[in-house]
């Protein structure tokens, strides 16, 4: 990739990304992360150019390999992977032997043979990513494992906060709503603590997991204490299935009391973000009218994803054999 | 009392100049005290008019009594809509004489599957959340309820019994039953619930009470979780203290009762679990039925009996036989329930609400069940003998009830 001279000297004196594989934001050090934003910072120019593709995976095949249905996170990994120049292949459950009955492993051993380069994976269960990596012989990356984690969404969120407040140390963040069935919540919330930030939680307790404020974090039901004087504001999805498991009565009480409208984002510094990983459910998550305020800042949350996902790749691609490893060449 | 407030009571009052205009009751021998708390009343509005109104209710409280009634949820409609304790807070101002509290569904339409709005219903009036005489079965959906409530400082009221060990059930499982040949309701129905109840108090920290409880080994129970430190709350029907299963005598409908009566060794651990603290609230479990439900035979009949104008002078048994003093009966009738419901009530302090009466604690009388006020008659209590009786009822400072010299209460329009 091209980068400004600047921007690659000041990457050349930190450490490498030393990972095979991206499984989650646990195992990363916050060097990892400052690089993988500092990477994705490039390749915010690449996408913002006429001419979007490299060849840094030039002749390296990419597997997406969705086991649940993804539209955002899908064609971000399939975009990413082709702006640097891989053969991207979109598997899905739907066309596939999973269908038929075969195991999680036996697929792992199919594809495999296939020799691809790097394999992207979501899974309705957790730990269904890491069982997979150990059976491959290439990288990984977790495109979401059931509610473990999900960590290039905790990347785009860093790299979109980092952009608007310069450093992600000492911010008070808020998220807020469905945090028991989500890996965006877990993934968030170790990045968040290992740069600095303060972590809120804040929901119905029951969608608050057992032993939350031992991740670190302080836990709220009220939406008023914990949005007070919050730099950044995280709704996240709530998952109408769940009103099935009879843990929440209805959408209206739910919004009433946990969704995010100008009242209670009042709560929050006159300059907080608004940010939410997507699908929305106007109305029941968020009010419309914050959704498309000023503060908002989902839609650029949607660029910084193919951005993150790219350095991701990027950042993988000098541990595949035959790979370039010197410093200069490992630029994107 | 001055303008619905409680200017000063005890000897504050003795020595409190009087008020111009003032009505002073020469009270010798007579005892003033806070309003009856009652937190459990089922009225058959809206929906079984026929049974019981709002209006009805309140005047069977008023010569009862007792000035705050908690109302049942397993109306038809089920209260588990906020405009529903809306449309009941409304018809309560307009057409009652006392203080009326919507209880509002636990779950909706009360089938233990989905827990009802309980930030909405709590915000427009709803003191509580029971799921009536239906137990919620399911211990996750009773769990989530538990933890949801929390959140939002509600209480949940339960009625702990396993319907499944119910079953056909229709009074107490044991010799009695037997011997009329009827199916009995084990305890286990109860101290299962209770004990499950219990656990999950103490895993959610939720505000948990059990609406009634019959037997003395669910006394024995809650003693132990109190003793533990879990955070519960329970309460007792007079029934329960008053009578026992072989006051059904021939087939008394009327004493059918849900939990049922038990024996005479459970209705004397239930006195002493009063008596200790383990059992917090009594309550008349008010439950109109009308001929066409009452007239069956004993195991077709629907349970329930009516209470609000026998709470007071049954639960004086208790006293007279010296089991609790006075102080402590009229803590578990009127400042305790007032004080688990949220209620500005249940006291005389300088400031509350003028809800007093004033009853004669020995006043010997006979109950006649025609003139009771409550729309239906299936009282237990019927023909029974009582020492104590009410002479006044205030509400807000007003009179509405008052004693007349042939013995008969009457209310004041």
């Amino acid at each position: 990739m091209t980068a400004s001279a600047d921007a690659s000297h000041a990457r050349q004196d930190a450490p490498r990304f030393a990972h095979r594989h991206l499984l989650g934001i646990e195992g990363l050090e916050p060097w990892d992360i400052e690089a993988l934003l500092d990477l994705s910072e490039d390749a915010i120019e690449v996408s913002r150019k006429v001419e979007k593709k490299l060849s840094t995976l030039r002749g390296r095949t990419q597997i997406n390999l969705f086991f649940e249905a993804s539209t955002r996170t899908q064609s971000s990994f399939e975009l990413a992977g082709k702006r640097l120049g891989a053969d991207v292949m979109n598997m899905s459950v739907a066309s596939s032997s999973v269908k038929k009955g075969e195991t999680l492993v036996d697929t792992a051993a199919t594809l495999n043979a296939m020799r691809p380069d790097i394999i992207v994976v979501r899974h309705h269960a957790a730990g269904a990513v890491q069982l997979l990596a150990r059976k491959v012989g290439c990288s990984v990356v977790n495109a979401g494992d059931g509610a473990h984690e999900h960590p290039t969404q905790a990347l785009l969120d860093a790299l979109t906060i980092r952009r608007h407040k310069g450093s992600l140390n000492g911010l008070v963040v808020a998220i807020c709503g469905d945090i028991l069935h989500s890996r965006v919540a877990r993934s968030n919330i170790i990045l968040l603590n290992a740069m600095g930030a303060r972590v809120r939680l804040c929901g119905p307790s029951t969608l608050m997991p057992t032993g939350a404020a031992r991740l670190g974090c302080e836990v709220f039901t009220s939406m008023r204490e914990a949005l007070d004087s919050a730099d950044v504001v995280m709704m996240l999805r709530l998952q109408r299935e769940r009103m099935h498991a009879a843990l929440i009565p209805s959408t209206r009480e739910y919004f009433r009391y946990y969704g995010l409208d100008a009242v209670k984002l009042g709560y929050a510094k006159p300059d907080a973000l608004v940010m939410h990983p997507g699908p929305m459910n106007r109305g029941v998550e968020i009010d419309p009218e914050v959704a498309e305020s000023a503060q908002s800042v989902i839609n650029e949350q949607v660029e910084m994803g193919v951005a993150v996902r790219m350095a991701v790749l990027d950042a993988l691609a000098h541990h595949l054999p035959g790979s370039n490893t010197s410093p200069e060449a490992g630029v994107i | 009392m001055i303008d619905g407030r409680i200017i000063a009571a005890g000897p504050d009052a003795v020595s409190t100049a009087e008020p111009d205009g003032c009505l002073s009751i020469d009270g010798r021998g007579a005892v003033a005290c806070p309003g009856l708390v009652d937190m459990q009343v089922r009225v058959g509005e809206p929906g079984a008019e026929h049974l019981e109104t709002l209006a009805s209710a309140s005047q069977a409280a008023a010569a009862g009594g007792v000035t705050s009634l908690g109302v049942m949820p397993d109306t038809d409609p089920v209260i588990d809509d906020a405009a529903l304790v809306d449309f009941l807070m409304r018809r309560a101002r307009d057409t009652a004489i006392v203080h009326i509290h919507p209880i509002a569904a636990l779950t909706k339409e009360l089938a233990g599957e989905e827990m009802a709005e309980i930030g909405l219903l709590k915000e427009a009036g709803a003191v509580a959340f029971s799921n009536g005489r239906l137990p919620v079965g399911n211990a996750a959906i009773m769990r989530h309820a538990l933890t949801y409530a929390r959140d939002f400082g509600a209480l949940v009221i339960h009625h702990p019994e396993d319907p499944d060990l119910r079953g056909a059930g229709v009074m107490h499982e044991g010799e009695t039953a037997t011997r009329y040949g009827l199916p009995g309701i084990p305890v286990e129905a109860e101290l299962i619930m209770l004990d499950r109840d219990i656990r999950l108090a103490q895993l959610t920290g939720g505000r948990y009470h059990a609406a009634q409880i019959s037997s003395a080994q669910s006394v024995e129970t809650v003693r132990r979780a109190k003793a533990a430190g879990v955070e519960l709350s329970v309460g007792v029907s007079v029934n329960h203290l008053s009578l026992n299963e072989i006051d059904i005598g021939m087939w008394r409908s009327f004493l059918k009762l849900s939990p049922p009566l038990r024996t005479e060794d459970d209705r004397m651990a239930l006195i002493e679990g009063v008596r200790d603290g383990t059992i917090d609230v009594i309550i008349s479990d008010h439950d109109p039925q009308d001929v066409e439900r009452k007239r069956h035979p004993f195991a077709e009949a629907h349970d329930g009996a009516i209470g609000l104008e026998t709470l007071l002078p049954a639960a004086m048994r208790l006293v007279h036989n010296e089991h609790v003093t006075l102080v402590e009966l009229i803590d578990k009738l009127s400042t305790t329930p007032a004080r688990i419901l949220g209620l500005n009530a249940g006291t005389l302090r300088p400031g509350a609400p003028a809800d007093v009466i004033v009853f004669d604690p020995d006043e010997p009388w006979v109950l006649d069940r025609h003139a009771l006020y409550s729309r239906s008659k299936n009282t237990p209590f019927e023909d029974a003998r009582f020492s104590g009786r009410l002479a006044l009822t205030f509400v807000g400072g007003k009179k509405i009830a008052e004693r007349d010299d042939d013995g008969s209460i009457h209310l004041v329009a």
